[in-house]
């Protein structure tokens, strides 16, 4: 007993080290590392060899270098003058626009259908149903291209354009919609809407420590909605209010005036928002039939009405079960935006594949897909997943 | 209290079994109040929908159906008829169906479909399930890469650069899966190793490839993998976006996996433990059925994202289903027939994703071994 120092291994028999869990698990893991370190300097001295076979110059260099290219549309100034690495710029930030309405949208409609399948009303929640198989069943490529044909082939062109009201002009070169015409208050109005949001969330944090503090609840949601609006209102009553409008109107072949939203875009977006929508519908359901039923009946027996017990009752403790998943919806989303390529929208990966078609440079392409989407998708995780515990229920 | 009590009595057992309940809640009528108008928003959301689904309905039916030309016609009846062409599926269905394979040898493909679809139904068939499916599946595989591929037994050679539609859609999932789901669980049990080394490569390359579309990862199998190989030996295209495909299904289903394992309580491998049981008896005999049980809901959803993933292949230009509709619309003479052709496939999309999570919740019921309370 007192020679012995662990006490539940058995001392290794003589020439039977190999049967140590220990000795086991070093020889593995180094046994894997060698391999790994093998083919790898195997591949990477292949790759060197058929690099400079090929003449192709390593490193990112190509990033100065002119474009050529033109892109369709892009949020910053772009001609085919600049270099790729202010293409890749424009196509990072169309799929951040397409991204982020996306999940804007997907939220909003996939939350609406998943409660709309719940609802006592027979016919609403089995067209609901229909809508989340139909959905979920068909590849969202598959979708794209039928979106994209929607707009592009059975919309009439822009002479026969349809025209809903006046404002809005719907033909096969997309959606045009009035805007505001450019007036130098609008930068000013912009400044005002962040301010009126910084506002709302130092109200809704102030509000909230009154009310752990006092009891004294305080009108949070109306106090925002004024700041948010009135804010950028009031800018624009002391800047003359001005209000003129830039109107689509038909010159020539095509439209001049207002907003244009391309028939790719329109295509991606509607494409990646009603096909996220389907999922984040069925985890919305999930999420309201996993609060127990005797939740909305205590609700219920309190005398809250049937959409005050949803929204006060059982939201609030679904959304716990709803964001993990939700979560991976919108990298799904994210990742997906990726197919907008097929279309020909100009994203980080339509920008990329041209530049890699015209450079050779494949290994500096793929590597700036690859940072790019993987940084996108860690940051929505470590977002989603602050927010998940800021919500999450704190037991005692 | 007892005297009302007593006086009521006689009266309640003389409307008992004589009085129905209103028929509000048994007939139809009463079936509607219940479920479509039991409040006013109720019937107004109704009667939109009944308002909505008239509009849209009878259009629809009359395009797809009543004004539809369903012989083979050429494409100016079609125009003139106002509905659905069928006629442009007769006519390229085979295109759609078998991509670019030689028109004459057509059946090949046709019957690899059918032997393809045979195995797999047998093997959902829980009566199937021994040695002998194996055998079946080694057998029915080699017969369908011969029949593609040809060169044997006087079957013309037909290159991988032909093969299309609805056999390579299937195969490219099927042998995806196939090959995926063991590497899968490799992964997941590394992930849960205790073996620092082991652990870090499992996370890294699942992290690596779940963190980036499917789009960069078939890029780079078609693009990159090509540069990493010596000089003059070259990956068939095919293959290379198989490998793709299967890199990115096994980094999915080793999380749901892990996910599975994660739910077997610490008693189950305590018990294979006191048993003796090594490593891979305990993982293979007392962890691994009841952890790939618990995750058959996930791991079939992960089947079908993949069944529909593999139309991707399309943007490295290969012609699965999706591809080869596209090409079917280029032909001048039948050009815009595109609801037609989408519909189409979507339909056979459909059906097999369906199909695949039916078959799913049938799965779950009978392996249900759970005591039912």
């Amino acid at each position: 007993m007192t020679v012995e120092t662990h006490p539940h291994r058995a001392p290794i028999p003589k020439g039977r080290w190999l049967y140590d869990a220990r000795v086991r698990s070093v020889l593995y893991q180094t046994l894997l590392v060698v391999i790994l370190v093998a083919v790898g300097w195997y591949l990477i001295s292949n790759l060197l060899v058929n690099l400079e076979r090929q003449n192709i110059a390593t490193g990112y260099g190509f990033l100065d270098r002119e474009a050529g290219f033109e892109i369709s549309e892009s949020l910053i100034s772009y001609g085919a003058a600049d270099s790729y690495g202010r293409a890749f710029i424009v196509g990072l930030l169309n799929t951040f626009q397409v991204a982020i309405l996306g999940i804007v949208l997907a939220t909003i409609l996939g939350t609406l259908v998943g409660i709309m399948r719940l609802s006592s009303n027979w016919l609403l929640a089995k067209v609901s149903a229909v809508y989340v198989e139909i959905m979920r069943n068909i590849p969202l490529l598959l979708q794209l291209f039928i979106w994209y044909a929607i707009i592009t082939v059975s919309m009439p062109s822009p002479r026969a354009a349809l025209q809903p009201f006046t404002g809005l002009v719907l033909s096969n070169r997309g959606i045009q919609m009035a805007v505001p015409a450019a007036d130098p208050i609008h930068p000013w109005m912009w400044a005002g809407l962040l301010i009126g949001i910084g506002l709302a969330i130092g109200i809704k944090i102030w509000a909230k420590r009154r009310q752990d503090a006092t009891g004294q609840p305080f009108p949070v949601a109306l106090t925002a909605a004024g700041v948010i609006i009135g804010l950028p209102l009031a800018i624009w009553v002391l800047g003359g209010a001005p209000t003129e409008m830039s109107i689509p109107e038909l010159q020539g072949f095509n439209f001049r005036g207002g907003r244009t939203i391309s028939p790719e875009f329109a295509a991606v977006l509607f494409g990646l928002t009603f096909y996220t929508a389907a999922f984040i519908a069925e985890i919305v359901r999930a999420g309201i039939l996993a609060v127990s039923y005797g939740q909305t009946e205590a609700a219920a027996a309190l005398g809250l009405r049937s959409n005050m017990i949803m929204r006060l009752v059982v939201l609030p403790q679904a959304l716990r079960i709803i964001i993990p998943p939700t979560t991976s919806q919108y990298l799904n989303l994210a990742k997906n935006s990726s197919l907008a390529v097929a279309v020909g929208y100009p994203d980080l990966v339509s920008v990329g594949n041209t530049t890699l078609n015209q450079t050779g440079q494949a290994i500096e392409a793929i590597s700036i897909f690859m940072a790019v989407y993987l940084s996108i998708s860690l940051s929505i995780s470590a977002f989603m997943n602050w927010y998940n515990k800021h919500i999450a229920l704190v037991e005692r | 209290m007892t005297d009302q009590s007593a006086s009521n009595a006689p009266v309640q057992s003389a409307l008992q079994g004589k009085l129905r309940p209103p028929a509000v809640s048994l007939s139809i009528l009463g079936w509607l109040r219940a479920n479509l108008f039991n409040n006013w928003y109720n019937s107004v959301i109704t009667l939109v929908l009944l308002w909505l689904l008239y509009v849209l309905i009878p259009p629809i039916f009359q395009w797809l159906v009543s004004d539809a030309v369903w012989w083979a016609a050429p494409p100016e009846v079609c125009r003139a008829a106002g509905g659905a062409c069928w006629a442009f599926i007769h006519e390229k269905a085979r295109l759609i169906l078998f991509g670019l394979y030689p028109y004459d040898e057509q059946w090949r493909p046709a019957l690899s479909v059918m032997l393809l679809l045979g195995l797999i139904g047998a093997s959902l068939n829980r009566f199937f399930w021994n040695a002998w499916l194996i055998a079946a599946w080694i057998v029915g595989g080699t017969i369908i890469g011969c029949l593609m591929a040809g060169g044997v037994l006087g079957l013309p050679p037909v290159e991988t650069s032909r093969w299309g539609g609805l056999p390579l859609t299937l195969g490219l999932a099927t042998i995806g899966l196939a090959v995926a789901f063991p590497v899968g669980i490799v992964l997941a049990l590394a992930r849960r190793s205790t073996m620092p080394a082991i652990r870090t490569v499992s996370i890294v390359y699942i992290e690596l490839i779940r963190g980036v579309p499917l789009i960069t990862i078939l890029f780079m199998s078609s693009i990159i993998i090509p540069l990493f190989l010596p000089t003059g030996v070259g990956i068939d295209r095919v293959l290379r976006a198989q490998i793709g495909m299967i890199m990115f299904a096994s980094a999915y289903l080793a999380e749901v996996v892990r996910g599975g394992l994660q739910a077997i309580p610490g008693g189950q491998y305590e018990a294979a433990d006191s048993l003796g049981l090594g490593y891979w008896q305990k993982m293979r005999l007392i962890v691994l059925p009841q952890a790939l049980k618990i995750s058959i809901p996930p791991i079939v959803n992960t089947f079908i994202g993949f069944f529909k993933d593999t139309s991707l292949v399309i943007i490295i230009g290969l012609f699965d289903l999706v591809g080869a509709a596209k090409s079917a619309l280029t032909d001048p003479s039948w050009r815009g027939f595109y609801k037609e052709a989408y519909f189409f496939i979507a339909v056979i999309y459909f059906i097999f994703c369906y199909f695949m999570s039916w078959y799913s919740q049938y799965l779950e019921r009978t392996l249900n071994r759970d005591v039912r309370r």
